[in-house]
């Protein structure tokens, strides 16, 4: 593994230019640790990072980039009716990429000298069969072109990573030499040390946005794909979703209406499950509940919320379906045959209700407190009965941290995953039937990501354009949520 | 002051208070509101209980039969003229007798156990006795004798996997009218499967291999277990622990010590309290954009899942962090500064080590959201791979496809087989034994380390 | 302003409206107020005063069982109104509030509209009959509270958007709309600027005609102002008690008088 070994010299460099410096720094102050401008560690702790970061920074874009230029500089030799359709483009280089890793592997296990690869001949003998008994599967034969391709991309590749090594060595030599040749006593370590570190935790802190560029890049650029392949009309406003299976059929159906209305029809109900049950709790827990029921009903709420969503998605299949089926199933206790299976909106939506209890309870309950006493005072000054005074009081006070707290709320439902891919059902339909089997944006995205189509074909593509959707509606859902809740609150601070 | 002459009590009117000590009608009414408005609020947290208990009652009832595991113990005799022609014991020449070579022996051993019970029955052939057996069961017995050849020539009392469907019965989730119109077994093995619980060779009991033990194909569920996706959470963990924690303590020092207030800062802040509310099935499409489709990672590895839930983590373990810095008091600061520390020595030496309880506690919490994450699993691969064999050394365990155990319990919920629902369920006790574990270590932590200023 | 004449007027009436005979009230294990016992008589404006913590608030928020909101206080002795004990087990604090009404140190207007926050009384006691007869309800208020003029022109405009001195004669008429019989008012000016201050002052003044008040207040000057009778309360006890103008010139007590020349405070 030349990329470990790689990491364990730099991290010796970086050993022994800790040791290096400090010794030297602590040998210009004769001795005495008391001439030195910093303590000791800061002159070892100045040449480690001079050491590591710049040379690991280094290997880290070089690990991202390099395939990026090989690929490039490889696809230039592909055919121009190859390079002008971007999936064909990037379906040939995947299979090239794959026989040169193949190939490496061969070398690397015995099963053909670097000889015999130079002079390996497609026509003469099979390269498949050859790849399959290392381990790598291929779907097609290895034509001439691609063979040739391959041999350079590994060669490209082995040059690439050589270079790497070398360079990525020098960086960290270099930057030990340096920090250990200017170690003096005098040398202000500390300050050094301390830009770096403060370096590191801009970079940490940059993660985040890192995050959300890497979220929307990939949503984008597939999403782009997917529309190329098939058009953004029939995609927001086509009522009928009914990807083939057959793969690049061109005959799918891709409606995003009936997606969207099963995952609204779903948070709707689980809404108006959540939110009432959610809200009186917060309000009994905060204004009513003596001390010892508010300190055992809270935490027993609460633990509705760090139940993992598979779970709830188990009980919503085996346990809420089945029983919604006898309540109102053809011979169920109602008899009225609303419902033909255990996978239905209401099922999906009642247990996402529950999972949002606590959810809106202890947002509310936030919110319901921030209420200065001083209007409860006033209220209960002129004589309104408690309840008088929530309903008409505080209720109309907190109304729009209660909005934002269930905008926050409908934002998880919408974007939940697990408890309608168990529950919902799978076929997409436009009813107006809570009890009939519905189908959610995220449980499609599951479906077509996890399917065995390829992934260029425009039925797994438009997982992306679902998420993307998905993304931007509930960020602005929070957006929004978050808005109206600091206003709230700095209204009243 | 314009308006002194107005008087409030139009005159003549009677006095409007009667005495305080009875309560006016009115009064009363309203104070049966009241009453119905309290009893509202208690029913809203008597729902919210009742679903809880629901839960928690439906799946310890669903999930406690799959720590048990139906057993058959049989005699079976091991004759040397089949199994080792030569007689050197060699095993090589051992190994060369298949699983096939193993059933009739099987077989005849059930042939005579059912006699030995004296079941009346209508099935006599060894073979179809043996659909009361695990179609592992011949595997199972060749393996014995691999370990121990000497075996060869005796009659010895194997315990062998009975099938799922007599596991089924046993737990009673499979009854004779359910069998009506089953292919694997008929109402008829059940009255065999009674015979040989009064004989003693047909017991329940405690069994490790479902902890333990590996997933198996559809069509054994006896067999599957959870033990290969619990290394697979215990190494996406391990990523996400290593990952998350430093990354995540560095950003909120920088935000919470460093930051200047400009738009980069803002810029951050917006990041994170959104990226805490992205759904997480959409780190699920990042971590297949970026890890696999782009950095050209291995699929359904513990190394990806790790990377994916590490992003998702973060937030939490940043604004959980802040909160724990916030709480150091800015006095502890000042007097660093005031000896002479410098600003990064002063928060490095001081105010991280007094937030660090606070800290430990938030991760962990971050770790079980993480540990129980499902969404984010589907895909990037984690489900639809079978993970039927242990991970061999440490660089396998984050590289090698693998489960997790959130999402095997998605798998097996999936499988058509309801031998495996009860699989699932119970996959679920061991996911929330893990839970409640990492949860209560983090109270107690708090409890431990709680300080006030 | 008119200070000089409010002080002059006589007390009109010696009818005694509230009586309390040794109240206790303790705060957990902190006995906030020792054996208080008073007369207030009605249509008189009643003064407590007395250094910050001296329990003058916390007394007065007995007199309409506000402290019932507090889940640590306990009150022990008797208040009676017009005879009845107030604590009586019988008595519901709700119907007693709206027979005792209460004005706040802070204004503390509900984010309704100002007619709403009028109405809010009469609507929950069920005063009005009908929209015709609420609308005169909350212009009797309003006006009675000083306050019509500058509101009648945008009464569905929202309460919290009046100034500090508006916002406070708003909770006043608010108070009033339910027609109480006692006004109790907390430092009703602790949060005023002096114009304000003193219209709220001269409002008190003129309420006196219909209702028995008792106002807290931390300055010296606004209970020689308003009031008819005075009580000087100190570390929980009623040190002093009798009418205004004898407190202010001849104080009885050693303490009441550390207090009014400053001394203590």
């Amino acid at each position: 593994m030349p990329a470990s070994w790689i990491l364990l010299s730099v991290l010796a460099l970086t050993l022994i230019g800790y040791f290096l410096a400090r010794q030297r720094a602590v040998a210009s102050a004769g001795g005495d640790r008391r001439l030195l401008h910093s303590l000791p560690n800061y002159y070892g702790l100045n040449a480690a990072l001079a050491a590591a970061v710049p040379a690991l920074a280094l290997l880290c874009a070089w690990m991202i980039i390099q395939p990026l230029a090989i690929n490039s500089y490889i696809s230039n030799d592909l055919p121009a009716e190859v390079r002008a359709v971007p999936g064909e483009l990037s379906l040939a280089m995947a299979d090239i990429s794959r026989v040169a890793d193949g190939l490496s592997e061969a070398v690397a296990r015995g099963a053909i000298t670097t000889e015999e690869l130079d002079k390996l001949d497609a026509e003469a003998s099979d390269v498949r069969s050859l790849l399959a008994g290392v381990g790598v599967a291929l779907g097609s034969d290895v034509d001439a072109q691609s063979l040739d391709l391959a041999r350079s991309y590994r060669a490209a590749t082995n040059t690439g990573n050589i270079l790497r090594n070398v360079v990525v060595l020098l960086v960290a030599l270099a930057g030990m030499a340096i920090a250990v040749m200017i170690t003096n006593k005098d040398f202000r370590a500390r300050n050094f040390v301390e830009r770096a570190i403060l370096f590191l935790l801009v970079a940490a802190a940059s993660v985040a946005i890192l995050t959300t560029i890497g979220i929307v890049f990939s949503l984008i650029f597939n999403t782009v794909d997917f529309f190329s392949r098939y058009p953004a009309d029939d995609f927001f406003f086509g009522t009928r979703w009914e990807p083939s299976f057959s793969g690049r059929g061109g005959a799918s159906d891709l409606g995003f209406l009936p997606l969207i209305w099963g995952t609204l029809f779903i948070s709707l109900i689980a809404l108006i499950v959540a939110v009432p049950l959610g809200l009186m709790s917060a309000i009994y827990l905060s204004e009513y509940a003596s001390k010892p029921v508010r300190a055992v009903a809270k935490p027993l709420l609460e633990v509705l919320a760090g139940i993992p969503t598979i779970v709830y998605g188990l009980f919503a299949l085996l346990t809420v379906g089945p029983l919604l089926l006898d309540i109102f199933g053809r011979d169920g206790a109602l008899g009225v045959n609303w419902m033909s299976g255990g996978t239905a909106a209401m099922t999906a939506g009642l247990v996402m209700g529950m999972m949002l209890i606590p959810f809106v309870s202890s947002l509310s309950d936030d919110i319901i407190n921030a209420v200065p006493q001083a209007m409860r005072d006033g209220s209960y000054g002129l004589g309104a009965t408690q309840s008088e005074t929530l309903k008409q009081v505080i209720l109309p006070a907190a109304l729009p941290g209660i909005v934002g707290a269930i905008l926050l709320a409908a934002s998880r439902a919408i974007g939940e995953t697990m408890i309608v891919v168990l529950g919902a059902g799978a076929a997409a339909s436009l009813s107006m039937n809570p009890f009939d089997a519905m189908t959610t944006v995220t449980a499609k995205i599951v479906s077509q990501l996890t399917g065995d189509g390829e992934f260029n074909s425009p039925e797994t593509l438009v997982a992306f354009a679902l998420g993307m959707t998905l993304f931007v509606i509930t960020l602005a859902l929070n957006i929004f949520a978050l808005w109206i809740v600091r206003r709230y609150r700095e209204q009243y601070e | 002051m314009t308006d002194t002459n107005t008087s409030m009590a139009p005159a003549g009117e009677p006095k409007r208070f009667g005495s305080l000590l009875e309560q006016s009608d009115r009064t009363k009414r309203r104070n049966a509101k009241e009453k119905r408005f309290r009893l509202y609020g208690v029913a809203a947290i008597a729902v919210g209980l009742i679903f809880l208990t629901a839960l928690v009652v439906t799946i310890i009832l669903n999930g406690i039969p799959a720590f048990t595991q139906t057993h058959m113990t049989l005699q079976i005799e091991l004759p040397a003229d089949k199994l080792d022609k030569k007689g050197e014991r060699n095993l090589a020449d051992i190994k060369k007798v298949s699983t096939f070579g193993y059933n009739p022996l099987i077989d005849a051993a059930l042939v005579r156990a059912v006699t030995e019970a004296g079941v009346e029955t209508d099935i006599t052939k060894g073979k179809d006795l043996r659909d009361m057996l695990s179609s592992g069961a011949g595997a199972q017995l060749r393996n014995a004798v691999l370990e121990n050849p000497d075996l060869i020539g005796t009659t010895h009392a194997f315990t062998l996997l009975t099938s799922s469907r007599v596991d089924g019965y046993m737990k009673g989730r499979v009854t004779r009218v359910s069998l009506a119109r089953d292919k694997n077994l008929t109402p008829e093995h059940l009255n065999i499967v009674d015979g040989l619980v009064d004989t003693g060779a047909i017991r329940r009991s405690f069994s490790w291999n479902f902890i333990t033990g590996t997933d198996a194909s559809e069509s054994r569920p006896e067999q599957a277990g959870m033990g290969v996706a619990m290394l697979g959470s215990f190494f996406m963990m391990l990523v996400v622990l290593v990952l998350s924690l430093p990354i995540g303590v560095a950003a909120s020092i920088y935000l919470e010590e460093f930051a200047p207030q400009n738009t980069f800062t803002d810029f951050i802040e917006v990041n994170i309290s959104n990226l805490a509310a992205v759904p997480s099935i959409v780190f699920g499409i990042l971590g297949l954009a970026v890890f696999i489709q782009f950095a050209h990672l291995p699929q359904s590895a513990p190394i990806v899942g790790g990377l994916t839930l590490t992003l998702m983590t973060l937030p939490t373990i940043v604004i959980s962090t802040r909160a724990s810095l916030k709480s150091v008091p800015p006095s502890i600061r000042d007097a660093a500064l005031g000896v002479g520390a410098s600003k990064m020595q002063s928060v490095l030496h001081h105010v991280l080590p007094l937030a660090m309880p606070g800290i430990l506690t938030g991760t962990i919490i971050g770790l079980a959201q993480a540990l129980g994450e499902t969404a984010p699993l589907l895909l990037i691969g984690m489900v639809g791979y079978i993970a039927t064999n242990y991970p061999d050394g440490i660089a396998s365990g984050f590289l090698d496809p693998n489960s997790a155990m959130p999402a095997q319990i998605y798998e097996w919920a999936k499988r058509a087989d309801p031998a495996f629902y009860e699989r699932a369920w119970g996959g679920i006790i061991i996911l929330l034994v893990f839970l409640v574990t990492m949860n209560a270590i983090a109270v107690m932590l708090r409890r431990r380390f709680e300080r006030r200023w | 302003m008119k200070d000089n004449i409010i002080s002059e007027m006589d007390v009109t009436t010696d009818k005694i409206k509230i009586s309390a005979r040794d109240v206790q009230v303790y705060y957990g294990d902190n006995h906030a107020i020792k054996d208080v016992s008073v007369e207030i008589q009605d249509k008189t404006v009643t003064a407590f005063i007395g250094p910050s913590g001296c329990g003058k608030s916390t007394f007065l928020r007995c007199i309409n069982r506000m402290n019932d909101t507090i889940d640590i206080c306990r009150v022990e002795g008797d208040i009676l109104i017009d005879g009845e004990d107030i604590y009586d087990s019988n008595v519901d604090p709700v119907q007693l509030r709206a027979k005792v009404g209460m004005v706040f140190q802070k204004p503390n207007p509900f984010p309704k509209s100002i007619y709403d926050n009028v109405a809010y009384g009469p609507r929950i006691h069920g005063l009005a009959r009908n929209k015709s007869e609420l609308d005169d309800i909350v212009e009797r208020a309003l006006k009675r509270a000083a306050i019509w003029n500058e509101v009648k022109d945008r009464l569905h405009a929202p309460g919290t958007g009046l100034s500090g001195g508006q916002q406070q004669r708003l909770c006043i008429a608010r108070a009033i709309a339910t027609e109480p019989e006692v006004l109790l008012m907390d430092e009703p000016c602790s949060a005023l600027d002096p114009i304000a201050t003193a219209q709220v002052e001269e409002l008190i003044d003129e309420l006196r005609q219909d209702y028995s008040v008792v106002i807290v207040t931390h300055s010296m000057q606004q209970a020689a102002r308003v009031s008819q009778k005075t009580a000087f309360f100190h570390l929980g006890n009623l040190v002093e008690y009798g009418e205004t103008d004898k407190i202010f010139t001849s104080p009885e007590d050693p303490r009441t008088e550390s207090y009014i020349t400053g001394r203590i405070g």
